[in-house]
This record gives C-alpha cells, sequence and structure tokens, in this order.
C-alpha cells in the first residue's frame, strides 16, 4: 500500500515543482566550471530540473536531495546538516530526498566523474559543496528580501529560518521569498561561515536523523516494500556452484503451482514469476533443475588454506621497498614471526539483495537501495540495449550493505533487468534473494595469510619488517582495475600495510594475488579487515617480545605520526590503560588509519567457561577531523565495533567442495544483544577537513580483542574468527 | 480468501493456507512494515505480537493463526507515540533501520510482561532480534528509558 504511495509522492513532487513553487539551485562542480558557479533555474512551467541538492518550498519546508545512499551511516542527515547549516535553515523544516542518477550533477567528487557511495567519503567530498549549496540559497533569498523590502542586503540576517531586517522590524519565513528568490541571480562567490559560528555542525547536543521517525513506524521505504500496479516477485534458483549453469530444466511442476505466472531461463539461472513470493517459492521448490558443473569451482576451504599457506612461505611479487628489511632481520637481536589467517566473510545485510525493474518503450525504471548509479546504469543498459542515461534509478533506504550493494557487475539489478526482459517488459519484476541466495552469491570479503617477521635490536626496537600477503585481488576484473591496480598490485590488498605507520627503518611487502574463483568484493573497511589485524596484532607480538608495554611500545614509533598519537593516548586515558583489572580479565589496544581517520580502541575481555572471548567495554578514540554530526560519529563506531566484533568472535564463510556452508544465520553467526560490550566513543577535536566514519571503526576492534586475549593468556591470536582452544593448542 | 484480525481490523488475505503469516501481511495485505531477513526465525525482523506474544512471522502458518489477534508495527501506536518508538526516537536507535520493527516488536512485548526488565531481562527477550549496524547498545538504552518513562 505505502509503496504505491511513495511512487505516487515523488510523481508529485515532481508535479508540484514543475508547477513553479520551488526555487531550484543547481552545482557546476568544480573542474566543469571556475568556482563553484551557481546556477538558478526558476522552477517554472516544466523547467523543473532534479539535479539539485536543494529545493526551498513555499511552505518553507527545505528538501536537500541526497547523491548519496542512506544505508544506515547516516548521510542522509549528514548532507543536510552541512546544507541546513549555511542556508540557516530550521532543522525541523529539513528534509531529505534521495537524488536521481546522474553523474553530471551527483558524482562523487572523491570518484571523478562516477556517481556512487563508498569508500567513507560522503561527507568528506561533499563538505564544501554541500556548504556553498547552502550559502548560495541563502544569499539569495536574502537578495529576494531586500528587494523586497528596499532594504540594503548587508543588514539582513538569517536564523533559524527566518530572514529579518532589524532596522523596518520586517521579517518572513523561507517560503515567502521563494518565488521572488527564484528570479534572482546567484552570488558569483558565497563566503562561507567562520567554524565558530557554526549552530549545527559539531554541536554537541543531538541533530536528530532525518530518518528516524520512518524507521520506528514501519514507514520507511526499502526496495523489499515496493510495490507497483501488476508486478510479479521473481525467485531464481541459481547454480548450487560458482560457475556451474544449467544443463536442463522441467518446469511443469513449478509451473502448476497457484500464482507462478511463469517461468525463464536466464544465464544466472532459472527464474520463476508469481504473483506472491510465497508463490515464486513454492515454485522454486517444485523446479526440477540439472546443473552443469563441468566449469564450476570445486574448491573447499581447507584446500584454499593449505594453498595460501604454501604461498605465504614463497617470495612474491613486491608492493612496497623501503630500505632493506631481510638484511636487517638477518642482523636483528631478536627475530619474531607469526602467520595469520583470514576467512571468507558475507555482508549479510538485513534486507537480502533485491531490485524492482520496470520495463518501458525505450526505457527502464529501477527501485533500488542504489549505491553505484553510474555503474549500474551502465551495465543494466548493456542487458537491455539501452543507453545508460535511459534506466532511471529510484534511490530507496538500503537495508545495511556494508559494500555489498556497490557490486562492480551490478549483479542483483542485471539479473533483475534479465527477468524483466525475458518476459518483454510485460509486468514490473521485483527479485527477492531469500537469505540463502544472498548468502551464496559470494562476493565475500577475501580469505587472506598474512606471513609477518620483524627483527628488534638489543634494545627492542624495530629494525625491518618484512609481510608477505596472500588473497584475492577486488579490483581485478572491474572497472576499477585501473585505478585500484598498478603493476599487479591491487592497491586494497596491501592497503594499511604499505603505509605502516610504525617507525621502522627498512620495510619489504609483498604479495601474491590468488586465482580460485570466488568471487570477492569490499567488506566494510576492505583491505583493512585484515591489513589492520595482521599489522596491529603482530605489534603485540613485537611489544611482547621486547618486553614493553603495547601502548609504550607504540607511543615510541608513532613519535612522527601525532594523529595515530592523539588517538592513541585518548583512547589510552580514557579506558583507564595501565590501571589493574579484576582477575581474569585482559586488555588490549589496537590503533589504525582508513579512509583518511585515525581510530584507536581498547578491548576488556575474560574468557567465558567455554573458551570463546567475552568482550565487556571498549573505549574508542576517533580522529575524523571536523565532527559534522557527533552522535552519528558515535553510532557509526558503536556500529563499527558490534560489525567487526561479529565477525572476530564468529565469522567465517567455508566452502565444501565449492559450496558455501554458511547460508543463514543458523551457521553464519551475528554478534546479538547480549554480546555488545559497552562501547564508549570519544572525538579528538579538529579542525581538518571531515573524513570518513562508515569504515574506521571496524578495523581496531578484532586486534584489540585478539591483543586482550594474548595479555590474558600469554598465546597470541593468529587466525580469525578468535577461538581461544585453538589459539593455545 | 482468509480472514485475519490485525491492528484490530478484520482483514481479507488472499493467500493460500501454507503461506507464513509475514508473506499474508506483506503480499495480501500491504502491510510491509514487517521484514523478511532469514525465514527461519533466526534474525527476528519480523516480529509481530500474537495475542500480545512476540511471534516469528516467517515461520508461522496463516492457517494456524485464527482468530487471535495480530499485532504489527503499523499497529503498534496509532501516531508512533508508543513508548518504545519516542524511546527510540529520543536514543537515535535506526541505523539502516531495517530489523527495527522487529526490535521494537520485542521490546513493546518485553515492556508489557515485564515493565521494569534488567538487563539480564533484556538480553533475553532481545537476544532473537539481530541487527547488523550494531544498534544494541542504543536499544538497551531505550528499553531503559522507555521502562522509566512507562513508570513515572
Amino acid at each position: 500500500m505505502s509503496a504505491t504511495r511513495e511512487v505516487t509522492r515523488r510523481d508529485f513532487v515532481r508535479v508540484t515543482a514543475a508547477a513553479g513553487v520551488g526555487l531550484t539551485l543547481a552545482f557546476y562542480l568544480p573542474g566543469c566550471s571556475p568556482g563553484h558557479k551557481a546556477r538558478n533555474t526558476a522552477a517554472g512551467g516544466d523547467e523543473f530540473v532534479p539535479n539539485a541538492f536543494l529545493r526551498i518550498g513555499p511552505d518553507g519546508s527545505v528538501t536537500v536531495i541526497s547523491k548519496h545512499l542512506e544505508m544506515g551511516q547516516g548521510t542522509y542527515t549528514g548532507l543536510a546538516t552541512l546544507v541546513a547549516e549555511e542556508l540557516d535553515a530550521d532543522w525541523r523544516a529539513v528534509k531529505v530526498e534521495g537524488a536521481p542518477a546522474d553523474a553530471k550533477r551527483y558524482n562523487n567528487l572523491q570518484w571523478g566523474d562516477a556517481q556512487g557511495t563508498g569508500g567513507s567519503s560522503a561527507i568528506a567530498n561533499s563538505y564544501e559543496q554541500h556548504r556553498k549549496a547552502g550559502a548560495t540559497a541563502r544569499a539569495m533569498l536574502v537578495a529576494a528580501a531586500a528587494a523586497e523590502w528596499s532594504v540594503p542586503a548587508s543588514e539582513i540576517t538569517v536564523e533559524n529560518g527566518i530572514v529579518r531586517h532589524a532596522g523596518s522590524g520586517k521579517e518572513s519565513g523561507f517560503g515567502g521569498l521563494v518565488a521572488r528568490a527564484a528570479t534572482m541571480s546567484p552570488p558569483a562567490e558565497v563566503t562561507l561561515k567562520d567554524p565558530a559560528t557554526f549552530r549545527y555542525i559539531g554541536r554537541p547536543e543531538v541533530l536528530p536523523r532525518t530518518d528516524v521517525p520512518d524507521k520506528v513506524r514501519g514507514t520507511a521505504m526499502f526496495t523489499q516494500d515496493v510495490r507497483l500496479e501488476g508486478m510479479l516477485t521473481a525467485l531464481v534458483a541459481h547454480p548450487p556452484l560458482y560457475g556451474a549453469a544449467v544443463r536442463s530444466v522441467n518446469a511443469d511442476r513449478a509451473r502448476a503451482v497457484p500464482g507462478v505466472v511463469d517461468v525463464v531461463r536466464i544465464p544466472s539461472g532459472v527464474a520463476v514469476l508469481a504473483r506472491s513470493f510465497w508463490a515464486a517459492k513454492k515454485g522454486r521448490d517444485a523446479l526440477q533443475v540439472e546443473w552443469d558443473d563441468a566449469k564450476a569451482v570445486k574448491v573447499g576451504t581447507p584446500e584454499l588454506t593449505a594453498q595460501y599457506l604454501e604461498l605465504a612461505g614463497k617470495p612474491g611479487p613486491v608492493a612496497r621497498k623501503v630500505g632493506d628489511a631481510e638484511a636487517a632481520i638477518a642482523g636483528a637481536a631478536r627475530t619474531v614471526e607469526a602467520t595469520y589467517q583470514f576467512p571468507f566473510l558475507a555482508h549479510a545485510a538485513l534486507e537480502p539483495m533485491n531490485c524492482v525493474v520496470r520495463l518501458g518503450r525505450g526505457s527502464c525504471e529501477i527501485w533500488n537501495g542504489e549505491q553505484m548509479q553510474t555503474g549500474d546504469q551502465a551495465a543494466v543498459a548493456a542487458v537491455l540495449g539501452l543507453e545508460p542515461a535511459q534506466v532511471q534509478l529510484h534511490m530507496l533506504y538500503a537495508g545495511g550493505s556494508f559494500g555489498r550493494r556497490a557490486n562492480p557487475q551490478a549483479d542483483y539489478l542485471v539479473e533483475a533487468a534479465t527477468i524483466a526482459k525475458a518476459i518483454d517488459g510485460r509486468a514490473p519484476v521485483k527479485l527477492v534473494w531469500t537469505r540463502e541466495d544472498d548468502m551464496r552469491a559470494g562476493y565475500f570479503r577475501p580469505a587472506y595469510v598474512h606471513r609477518v617477521r620483524a627483527g628488534l635490536d638489543a634494545a627492542g626496537k624495530p629494525v625491518g619488517w618484512s609481510q608477505r600477503i596472500v588473497g584475492q585481488s577486488i579490483f581485478t576484473g572491474t572497472p576499477f582495475e585501473p585505478f585500484g591496480v598498478k603493476d599487479g598490485i591491487d592497491a586494497s590488498s596491501v592497503e594499511g600495510v604499505v603505509d605502516l605507520p610504525y617507525a621502522v627503518p627498512a620495510l619489504h611487502v609483498e604479495l601474491h594475488t590468488t586465482t580460485p574463483g570466488v568471487p570477492v568484493q569490499w567488506w566494510r573497511s576492505v583491505g583493512h579487515t585484515h591489513t589492520g589485524y595482521a599489522t596491529e596484532a603482530f605489534i603485540d607480538e613485537l611489544a611482547a617480545a621486547a618486553r614493553q608495554d603495547p601502548v609504550a611500545f607504540r607511543r615510541r614509533l608513532l613519535a612522527d605520526q601525532p594523529r595515530h598519537l592523539g588517538v592513541l593516548e585518548m583512547a589510552a586515558e580514557k579506558a583507564g590503560w595501565g590501571t589493574p583489572l579484576p582477575r581474569g580479565r585482559g586488555r588490549g589496544m589496537a590503533v589504525h588509519k582508513s579512509f583518511d581517520s585515525y581510530v584507536a580502541e581498547v578491548a576488556e575481555v575474560s574468557l567465558n567457561g567455554d573458551g570463546t572471548v567475552r568482550v565487556h567495554r571498549v573505549v574508542c578514540a576517533v580522529d575524523c577531523g571536523v565532527a559534522v554530526n557527533p552522535d552519528i560519529i558515535r553510532s557509526q563506531m558503536e556500529g563499527g565495533i558490534a560489525f567487526g566484533l561479529g565477525a572476530a568472535l564468529y565469522g567465517e564463510i567455508t566452502l565444501d567442495g565449492g559450496a558455501v556452508v554458511e547460508t543463514n544465520f543458523d551457521r553464519y553467526r551475528q554478534l546479538r544483544l547480549p554480546e555488545m560490550p559497552a562501547i564508549e566513543v570519544h572525538i579528538v577535536p579538529s579542525a581538518e577537513p571531515p573524513t570518513g566514519v562508515g569504515e574506521p571503526g571496524v578495523p581496531p576492534i578484532a586486534p584489540a580483542v585478539a591483543n586482550a586475549v594474548f595479555a590474558l593468556t600469554g598465546r597470541p591470536v593468529r587466525k580469525l574468527p578468535i577461538r581461544v582452544e585453538r589459539a593455545t593448542a | 480468501m482468509i480472514t485475519l484480525n490485525v491492528n484490530g481490523r478484520a482483514l481479507q488475505a488472499d493467500v493460500e493456507p501454507d503461506t507464513p503469516l509475514l508473506w499474508a501481511l506483506r503480499d495480501g495485505l500491504g502491510l510491509t512494515g514487517t521484514k523478511y531477513g532469514c525465514g527461519m526465525a533466526q534474525c527476528g525482523a519480523c516480529t509481530v505480537h500474537l495475542d500480545g506474544e512476540p511471534i516469528r512471522s516467517c515461520v508461522t502458518p496463516v492457517s494456524s493463526v485464527g482468530d487471535r489477534k495480530i499485532t504489527t508495527i503499523e499497529g503498534l501506536s496509532p501516531d508512533g507515540t508508543h513508548p518504545v518508538q519516542q524511546a527510540w526516537v529520543a536514543e537515535q536507535v535506526p541505523q539502516c533501520g531495517y530489523c527495527q520493527s522487529g526490535q521494537l516488536m520485542a521490546a513493546a512485548a518485553l515492556l508489557t510482561r515485564t515493565p521494569n526488565p534488567t538487563d539480564a531481562q533484556i538480553d533475553e527477550a532481545m537476544a532473537g532480534n539481530i541487527c547488523r549496524c550494531g544498534t544494541y547498545q542504543r536499544i538497551r538504552k531505550a528499553i531503559h528509558a522507555a521502562a522509566s518513562g512507562g513508570a513515572q
């Protein structure tokens, strides 16, 4: 019911704007025209232009158009905070809408010409752009008021959505000035506020999220909730192994299920279309499919692990070389060596992948938790024989993603479009993946092995560090390969190691890139998920070998890294590092930089009777530059810690002869409420430009917990997920 | 056609008797606030109340419901002002929000049974509801807040 209403509401918005009641501002982007010159599009007649960041209605409502996906990370609120700050808007009047696909207006400034959300870049790339959007609109409202009231613009003030001229006593809400503002020329330049005068950015009390009211009423619109006239639900029988294909299919029994409308063969399997999910599910269960697995991936986790461990012992392509680490290690007073193992991990967003497609003549409309507009448009257009611009994307709330919806192959969108095409667009199609489909589809965080060696001098100072990484490349074979892979080295496989922050005079990093054929993808914090662990767990092993306190050991090696040091000291102090703990508890620290943000975490743990780990408390310090919305930063740190902790304690996808073993939450165990530690987040005050918060909370938690276990048991944890039985074996 | 007593109204759903209640609500009645997450009672996203008790609607055949009272997130309060909804807003609990209908229904049922729950009682009542965004700390705080607000 409400889905249909949502679609209608969007149409309504378009119509009201076209009726000439809105002020629409579109911005050229840096590099496209000098100085972010604003263009005023008086929204009259047919001239509603949907490529803008801001719309102000005659009722005074301020609608911010978000170019980024809201998948939980708070980006709708964050982007609106930037606009509202410079606009001096009343926060209660601010609404947010998802932008359409248009890479010319809505590109991610960190990604060049592409539109999309990822790499914890939403606020970082929009910080200036969105403030200018607000400031320009404010200047035009002021100019409109000045003209209306015949007073100098310089005497006009704006506060909390009210434009005021003290001398004449005149004042107006934004709504009353919209018609005139739309006729004003945008200023050639705007001056942004002095941060000391910020009202919304960085304010310590909660600036309420714009998406929360709908999310507590069950009215927030996810792709799963879209209902269109005549829409069919599609479920697909996928091959049980990667690379397998349909040999033959008998759909007679499936077609006999009440509610099943059609069965179609597509490259990725056999799709059953029905009038409801349950009919489609029963239809799919009734299919008789024979699979051809001649070209299928049949590797199992034990074989893969053995192969990776063997490769870890052999020289590989060099990713970074500073000095002569081998010679330094050979001549060291003491050497330390460790091999760390990391499993495949699934994203397991709670809303399984799904997509709604409606085809028209020469057009395609998609409803999706849309994360990679530009790539998705191109991939879907190629399947349908359309131009990318003919693929219209409705960006809805996403029920989590953690990287999964930014699939370089647009896998589930392409599947949905293929099904819609296979039935000649006769009906809109909602492709629904069951949890099992979602887990079996792969695109996992790759499995890795790291072999790390270092030499210490007589005083316990590292003299050389050598790290060899074994695992799959995420970027190879994707449209991002030219950016992500240089000389055979995937930057995402070695990030966090090649830029090791510790003062070690000689560093040597090698990478073996494997090709087992398992689909892999970025997973919240990407390479840092494993490099952060290997480096931070190894630092504790070095500190132990040097008989030094792990925080003191880090402090010496980070003397030239003020921001690492800043979060290290803050987390250590707030956690009471060095103070006595109750018997049976251990404390561990990890610090890691990712996505230009610096995070340190201190975990306090004990062991349960069965040897599993209980994490009681986590103290987190984050330096992400200007803290645009402190409460959202706290929530992202809390969430990142929970996400990383669940993976560290339980997360593991295994393959048995190529088949995924963990296909639902019964076997892919999640962190649950009783296991959530008490988390304290402290934000380092900073005037640096804002950097990421969606991902940087993740990398430090697993090594912080592992280091706490090491402190408690005296035995390092070298295999994830953390199992103390194994660690003590 | 099956008649269901949902949020105080008798509604007719054109679904097969073996259809899980979840899909009868979503596809049959258009009540999409209740979410699908796993289909096997592992995640709690589909939690609704059956005669006030929290159940997993994804594994409850619609034929087994009879005329018992079903409450979904849409019927938890007329205007989003149930104490747990207010507390969820005050604590800014949701991130992606997909699990929150189920979390709210589980929390509301807990507070009906146990108006002032301890941490251990919250653990027990909420352990069946997964949040991949990790909002658990705020959920706990919001439940305590809703409980003390209700006691005032």
